[in-house]
């Protein structure tokens, strides 16, 4: 005996289906919304033409994260803040979110230490780069990837 | 409309030392991606900028994109130079703006 189309083929089907059906264009267009060059674009248009040069940046994640709406992130350059030598600015870059800029923060030349703790969202699995401008004008950076199990702002997408 | 803000900074601190301040101030951070029930989409109501002074010279400032998750965090430092007021400035979507400040004793 042969059956033509089993009942869970035709249970996915519908519900795949109904899903696309309830998504709202907008969302649609925003679950779509990954640009490959979006990160490459936001870090030129704060940093315009600068060298980046890899390391003295320390970006400090968890390698895996359950839930992308909370994630610690520490970032920290190596760096005497005297006056004459300190950090001047770190920014916080990602790929995937709908918007590539995750932070940028200001340091003065009393700030001691250039290190930072703070929680950020995370829409997805996706590397984050933290460029750190000196006050001679260098830019430092450095690359991390996260794996994310349940991912921020697209929690009111999911069906 | 009123936040809480929470602030730890240590009460004195040795002169020269780098000493460790904490933030926390509560904020949906509303992204302006997400949709509501009915489909429409939410504003975006975000804390834009924050910024940190001591005795009126800025030692850390930051802006604010809505990646930062809601209820924001910040541990940074600063180095313990004079007796005096340490200020804190959140700026937001929607005229929010919230003032604070600690006192530090240099000795």
């Amino acid at each position: 005996m042969k059956r033509e189309v089993s009942r869970r083929a035709v249970l996915a089907v519908g519900s795949a289906a109904a899903a696309k059906a309830a998504l709202p264009g907008q969302a649609q267009a925003q679950a779509q919304s990954y640009v490959p060059g979006q990160m490459e674009a936001a870090i030129r248009n704060l940093l315009g033409e600068a060298v980046i040069r890899k390391g003295r940046v320390t970006l400090d994640l968890p390698p895996l994260v359950e839930n992308g709406n909370t994630v610690p992130m520490t970032v920290s350059v190596e760096s005497p803040m005297t006056r004459e030598d300190h950090v001047k600015a770190i920014h916080v870059f990602n790929e995937k979110n709908p918007q590539a800029n995750v932070i940028s923060m200001r340091f003065g030349a009393r700030a001691g230490r250039a290190q930072v703790s703070t929680r950020i969202r995370l829409a997805g699995t996706q590397k984050l780069m933290a460029i750190a401008e000196m006050s001679d004008g260098s830019c430092w950076s450095d690359t991390q990837e996260v794996v994310i199990t349940l991912a921020a702002c697209l929690e009111d997408l999911v069906p | 409309m009123s936040a809480r803000a929470l602030i730890n900074v240590p009460k004195t601190a040795r002169r020269g030392d780098v000493i460790e301040i904490k933030t926390l101030i509560s904020h949906v951070m509303e992204t302006g991606y997400r949709h509501g029930t009915n489909g429409r989409g939410i504003p975006r109501d975000i804390i834009t900028s924050f910024s940190c002074k001591y005795n009126g010279e800025e030692i850390f400032a930051t802006q604010l994109y809505p990646a930062v998750a809601a209820n924001p965090f910040f541990t940074f430092h600063a180095v313990a130079t004079e007796s005096g007021t340490i200020s804190f400035h959140w700026i937001g979507d929607n005229g929010f703006e919230v003032t604070e400040e600690a006192k530090i004793a240099v000795v």
